[in-house]
């Protein structure tokens, strides 16, 4: 039986944060020093048995895991090749994988004694799997987000405020996640003494990338650990969609050192990648410094930043996780994009199929490995991270099929469509 | 010797404080951007820091953010900023800063941006997401081409870090009075005086302080412990509600000439003395 070599002898993140030429840590002085005392906080948490203890219990009896890694037989059999394999992220409480990073930041952040988190988030599921931890814990908690999401994701709003937490809507710039992210990054600046920064994917300036990759990381020693006792072997493919990054580091990281695992990082291609309207920042863009790192952005020739565009609110950054940008330099991660009607479809087919309602960030992932599957042998594995369902994306499929939320077609619609 | 340098010489002989106004190039259109830094140079200011445009801000207030955005609109990228220089320079000497975030700088290019802008006429860099530890790629460069990078220390800098900065520090230092973004503030933080000093016994570099400064008092506040305040958002303000007007000239030098007179008359007192704490 394979067996992979200690995450621990890995080298990157190196001791000041890059992944080969990417991370680094570029905030401004004032957030300096917080910078090293978290890295030296987080440091001894990590060597501290209570507190995997109690990381641990928390996972277990309150998000729920182990998540199950679900054999999807009917989606198997209807495309007909490659055997499909769903990591069942969405089962997570609150609903996607974020609860896990979410989980180990705030224990961090009371453990260091900060009474008060502040938070980006884009869809609002890191601002909600943020608000629950502080509701569990009780901490403050300060949640930015995009005035045009805010709108679009009234839902998460509701839910925030619902577990106590502030939810201010963001007006500059494009009103969206990356806007979010510097009003959060402003409100730490003034407020960093008491206050614990929780971002909410494994990009930001170091130690950010590293902390989040742990947390997530336990994804895929789950499921590394469930493929090897049901199918006696190794995966051949893992697939995960990426923005930030994060549930892909999850998975991916625990299998970097098995050679014969191929990796498949799914970005949005939007409405096409001839356009400007999409997000594939590893596809499409290009080298730059945003939010404390180095890494791929999508940028227009001056370094100004672009506004992007997915169907999927929680795909929409135009930035990616450094450990991202040197996976794709090194080769060991292939990335590629799938548009949002790929992603539309892939939520039909996963619900026939399996009746199973995919989040349309999880969706990316399904559409490619549904691509896949069929060009591969019966006997080959492929592993799906399902990140996260899709009951916040009702209102965004609905409309784009022309429904309503009562479930009636309107008329003209019904016309065309016989 | 730069203007920088050469800039602080004098004031330090005359015992006079620097008033460093902060604008945003390109707001709201760079042809303003070269009437307003000759106005406030008529005005008495000493050196001026040009805002180099960027779509996320972080380290800034709303009034900034507003007057980035409006310099963005402008379309004030970097080589328009150089060439604006560029065309002051056939008209004044003052001492000129860029202040901005890097991912500009690197999309032009560290190395050429450090080689066009001293061709241009610039004297300092001052990139506010761009701590010590990330500096070596622009500081090389930089140093090559007689450019200045100056290093922000802040209220959260302890003091070993303080005393490394300093080491590496050109032109001056500039202390971010506050723990927070930019913007105008109601009153400044009473530990300043004493952080300024402790910092004092670091460097016989001109020490600058920012962040929160928008009256002529506040402003003449800094000018009895510090060698220079820098002014922004209260200028970003006015030009925000002047536009390109003449009225905007008139009242962005009008509040530069009271801040002047005021840091003048407040340094005429002699610097106080003051018990440093542990922290910068």
């Amino acid at each position: 039986m394979p067996r992979a070599c200690p995450e621990r002898s890995r080298r990157v993140p190196d001791s000041r944060g890059w992944f080969g030429a990417y991370g680094g840590r570029y905030v401004a002085e004032t957030l300096m020093p917080a910078l090293y005392e978290l890295e030296q906080s987080y440091k001894q948490a990590r060597r501290d048995p209570a507190f995997s203890a109690q990381l641990a219990r928390y996972a277990a009896d309150y998000v729920g895991r182990p998540t199950p890694l679900y054999f999807a037989r009917n989606l198997t059999q209807r495309l007909g090749g490659a055997k499909i394999y769903l990591k069942r992220e969405d089962l997570c409480h609150t609903g996607a994988h974020k609860v896990n990073n979410t989980l180990g930041q705030a224990l961090l952040a009371v453990r260091m004694k900060k009474s008060r988190l502040t938070a980006e988030t884009g869809a609002g599921q890191h601002g909600v799997a943020a608000a629950t931890m502080a509701a569990l814990f009780g901490l403050k908690c300060e949640i930015f987000m995009g005035r045009l999401d805010v709108e679009r994701q009234a839902l998460n709003v509701l839910r925030m405020k619902l577990l106590g937490a502030r939810v201010n809507p963001v007006e500059s710039g494009s009103k969206t996640l990356k806007d979010a992210l510097n009003e959060a990054l402003r409100d730490w600046i003034a407020t960093v003494r008491d206050t614990y920064y929780l971002i909410g994917t494994v990009a930001g300036p170091h130690p950010y990338p590293l902390i989040v990759r742990d947390f997530q990381s336990v994804i895929g020693r789950e499921a590394r650990r469930q493929v090897l006792r049901r199918e006696r072997r190794l995966p051949d493919f893992l697939v995960a969609c990426v923005n930030g990054g994060s549930n892909a580091i999850g998975l991916f990281y625990p299998f970097l050192k098995d050679a014969a695992v191929k990796m498949v990082g799914v970005e949005a291609a939007g409405k096409g990648l001839d356009g400007p309207a999409h997000a594939a920042t590893l596809v499409a863009g290009s080298v730059g410094v945003l939010h404390g790192n180095r890494t791929y952005l999508l940028q227009d020739e001056f370094g100004q930043i672009r506004e992007t565009h997915s169907i999927a609110a929680g795909l929409d950054y135009p930035g990616v996780g450094p450990e991202h940008s040197y996976l794709k330099d090194i080769g060991r991660v292939q990335y590629t994009a799938v548009t949002d009607e790929q992603a539309l479809k892939a939520v039909a087919l996963l619900a026939e199929t399996e009746g199973i309602i995919s989040a349309l960030e999880s969706a990316h992932a399904v559409a490619y490995a549904a691509a896949l599957a069929p060009s591969l042998g019966s006997e080959r594995v492929i592993i799906v991270n399902l990140s996260g369902r899709g009951d916040k994306d009702m209102q965004t499929i609905a409309a784009h099929a022309g429904l309503t939320l009562d479930g009636a077609e309107p008329a003209a619609e019904r016309a065309t469509a016989g | 010797m730069n203007r920088i340098e050469k800039t602080f010489a004098q004031l330090r002989r005359r015992r006079e404080p620097a008033l460093v106004p902060f604008i945003v190039a390109g707001d709201p259109t760079l042809e303003q951007t070269e009437s307003l830094v000759l106005e406030l140079e008529a005005r008495g200011a000493d050196l001026v820091e040009l805002g180099v445009p960027f779509s996320d801000p972080a380290a800034d207030g709303p009034a900034n953010q507003r007057a980035l955005e409006r310099g963005l609109r402008a379309g004030a990228s970097v080589d328009k900023i150089l060439a604006l220089v560029a065309r002051l320079r056939s008209r004044s000497q003052i001492a000129l800063v860029l202040f901005g975030y890097f991912n500009p700088v690197l999309r032009y290019g560290c190395a050429r941006f450090c080689a066009d802008a001293g061709r241009a006429g610039v004297d300092g860099l001052l990139i506010v997401d761009l701590p010590p530890e990330e500096a070596g790629e622009l500081r090389r460069p930089a140093r090559a081409c007689g450019l200045d990078l100056i290093h922000l220390l802040a209220p959260t800098t302890p003091a070993a870090r303080a005393a490394r900065i300093v080491r590496m520090a050109r032109g001056f230092l500039y202390y971010v009075s506050v723990a927070g973004v930019t913007g105008v503030r109601d009153k400044l933080p009473s530990e300043l005086e004493p952080r300024v000093a402790a910092l004092r016994r670091l460097t016989d570099l001109p020490i600058g302080v920012g962040f929160g400064i928008s009256t002529p008092a506040q402003a003449a506040a800094v000018a009895s412990f510090a060698d220079a305040a820098v002014v922004g958002s209260a200028f970003s303000l006015l030009i925000e509600r002047h536009g390109a007007s003449a009225e905007a000239l008139e009242a962005v030098g009008a509040l530069a000439g009271q801040m002047k007179a005021a840091m003048r008359q407040a340094r005429a007192g002699g610097p106080r003395q003051a018990q440093p704490p542990d922290d910068l």
